[in-house]
């Protein structure tokens, strides 16, 4: 019958599949898991915005504020200075400047878009007197935020997605075998499996890059320096999170899978596209933990902001910090492929002698 | 002896992989590790690469610098050429250019592989991959040479161009550990392990395994080796 040979390489393949068991979890529970994700974060509604208010009739005015504006700091010996440099430093939206009479002056950080629009909104219908100034984005345009967000987005995904097949590929093709009785320590595998990678991937952010400033007008306002620290440790936690998944999965599609599993939450929870604030407070301490959500902020902040060093410090401390993380996992990882494999249930008196040198 | 096992026991879960093996490599001389599938040809000469830790006994290695090892499965890249493979173990061993250049020329020539060096390790044949696996093995003259299912899958002609280069390896000093499943092979040995179930069934040199097998021992290594019983006897 025609129909045989269909079901046995139907019969086979689900065989196959159910063996796969980790493979199998990933395909019926991973677009649940995403679809909740993203069904929460998916707003661009800002309810509360956090401000400040400085000058001499701060106290007043703070009260007056619509409830939307959720006041941070109140300040009467603080001015204009004070309120852009709390405004680079993202620690506020919106910075309310007052005289003796009340309210004279708002600025609004234009780089969080979303927020922003909603501030100039509010103010208008409270019927606030003062007219926002519209600080890094006075036009409120999309392109100047979304542009280097989407650059991060694009190279997390390329560069997670290409080393993640860099071990598992060697297990399957037998060639770790080969690395495991050769002189390689396990950091020598994976920085020498990173290095090539995040040099292409540097070389294709500036592309981006350059190409985000021609073709889109995204201004580059602040320190390339410290734009390129920051990419340095975003790409290296991308491209080591790529590693760690390839010493996670047993074979190539498991690696593709968990790729995607992991590079996907961030298109919706890094707030590349959906503002933070508009999100769960358990969607937000999800987004912390991933390093595109640091480098949006590092991004916007030195290409819109002109934010320097000390303003960006905890992005870039957080970035350092998951990339220590993601590499230390990856070198213990790969060091279980590298060193002796123990066979079952040691006896104490198992002795591996070594002329010349400990093993 | 200077390397080798003393009364090994691997166990893989419940199951005995290889039970109280004891094996002396001697440098200077090949010695064989003759078996069926599933002997534990494959497992002992992973303990004796330092692959693999056993679960009980004791034993002695030289630095893994100073080991050369070819798994089941040759560890080749196929999308690097065999100049880059060569270049590639050299810097892993911290060789020089220049020793680098001379022994790729004699191993290479050695191994019928001498125009190869620009061709990419996939186009090769299954036999040459594996003459450059052994290559890459030899390069930095290690003192501890295992080799394992040496010539499964060669041509006649490669396998003796292969026994002609570990030959060569063994007399310029190194100890050759070989697994094979060909008692043919085997002969060309110093001394045979043969393996049956994980155990040793029969240890010493060729010629006196097959002056000692008789009777029902040949009809095992006969049946565990695939091999027709005249072979043995």
């Amino acid at each position: 019958m025609a129909w045989r040979p269909m079901r046995a390489m139907t019969t086979k393949e689900f065989r196959q599949l159910r063996r796969d068991r980790r493979t199998l979890a990933l395909l019926i529970f991973q677009p649940l898991v995403l679809l909740v994700v993203f069904g929460y974060a998916a707003s661009f509604d800002v309810d509360h915005v956090s401000a400040a208010v400085y000058g001499p009739a701060a106290e007043q005015v703070a009260h007056a504020l619509p409830d939307a504006l959720t006041v941070q700091t109140v300040s009467a010996s603080g001015d204009r200075a004070d309120a852009e440099a709390a405004l680079r430093a993202r620690e506020v939206v919106v910075a309310v400047l007052t005289g003796s009479g009340g309210a004279d002056g708002v600025l609004v950080d234009g780089s969080q878009l979303f927020a922003a629009r909603s501030v100039v909104s509010a103010l208008a219908a409270a019927g606030v007197p003062a007219q926002p100034q519209v600080l890094y984005n006075p036009g409120l345009e999309t392109p100047p935020v979304l542009v280097p967000a989407l650059a991060g987005l694009v190279l997390a995904f390329v560069g997670t997605i290409a080393t993640s097949l860099g071990v598992v590929r060697e297990r399957q093709t037998g060639t770790m075998e080969q690395l495991a009785v050769m002189p390689f320590r396990p950091s020598d595998v994976l920085i020498g499996k990173l290095l090539p990678y995040l040099v292409v991937a540097l070389v294709d952010l500036a592309l981006v890059m350059v190409a985000s400033v021609v073709v889109f007008d995204v201004p580059f306002n602040g320190s390339l320096p410290l734009f390129v620290t920051g990419s340095v440790l975003f790409l290296t936690v991308a491209l080591g999170t790529g590693l760690l998944i390839s010493t996670l999965s047993e074979n190539q599609g498991q690696a593709m899978q968990l790729s995607m599993m992991m590079t996907l939450p961030q298109v919706l929870l890094s707030g590349a596209i959906f503002p933070l604030e508009s999100m769960a407070v358990v969607l937000q301490w999800i987004a912390y933990a991933l390093p595109l959500t640091w480098f949006v902020e590092l991004a916007r902040g030195v290409m819109l902001r002109a934010a320097g060093w000390s303003e960006l410090a905890v992005p870039l401390a957080a970035l350092a910090g998951l990339a220590v993380a993601v590499l230390g996992l990856s070198i213990a990882r790969v060091r279980r492929d590298l060193l002796p494999a123990r066979a079952g249930r040691t006896a104490p008196d198992a002795t591996v002698a070594v002329a010349g040198a400990a093993r | 002896m200077r390397w080798g096992v003393e009364d090994v026991t691997v166990l893989f879960g419940e199951r005995t992989a290889l039970a109280g093996v004891d094996l002396a490599i001697t440098p200077g001389t090949v010695t064989a590790v003759v078996g069926g599938d599933g002997a534990g040809k494959s497992t002992l000469l992973r303990v004796c690469s330092g692959a693999l830790r056993p679960t009980q006994g004791t034993v002695r290695l030289p630095p893994s610098e100073r080991i050369g090892a070819m798994a089941e499965i040759p560890g080749v890249y196929r999308d690097l050429t065999v100049g880059e493979h060569l270049r590639f173990v050299a810097d892993a061993y911290g060789l020089s250019a220049a020793t680098v250049q001379s022994r790729s020329r004699e191993l290479l020539g050695r191994a019928g592989l001498a125009d190869t060096a620009d061709r990419l390790a996939g186009h090769l044949s299954g036999g040459m991959r594996q003459k450059l696996a052994v290559v890459l093995a030899l390069l930095h003259r290690p003192d501890l040479l295992v080799l394992d299912e040496l010539t499964t899958g060669v041509d006649p002609v490669s396998r003796a161009e292969l026994w002609r280069l570990i030959g060569h390896a063994a007399s310029g000093g190194a100890g050759v550990l070989v697994a094979t499943t060909y008692l043919d092979e085997a002969e060309r040995a110093s001394e045979v392990l043969v393996l049956h179930a994980g155990r040793p069934l029969l240890h010493g040199a060729p010629d006196e395994l097959i002056a000692d097998a008789t009777g029902l021992e040949d009809v095992v290594i006969a049946r565990q080796l695939g091999t027709p019983q005249e072979t043995v006897a």
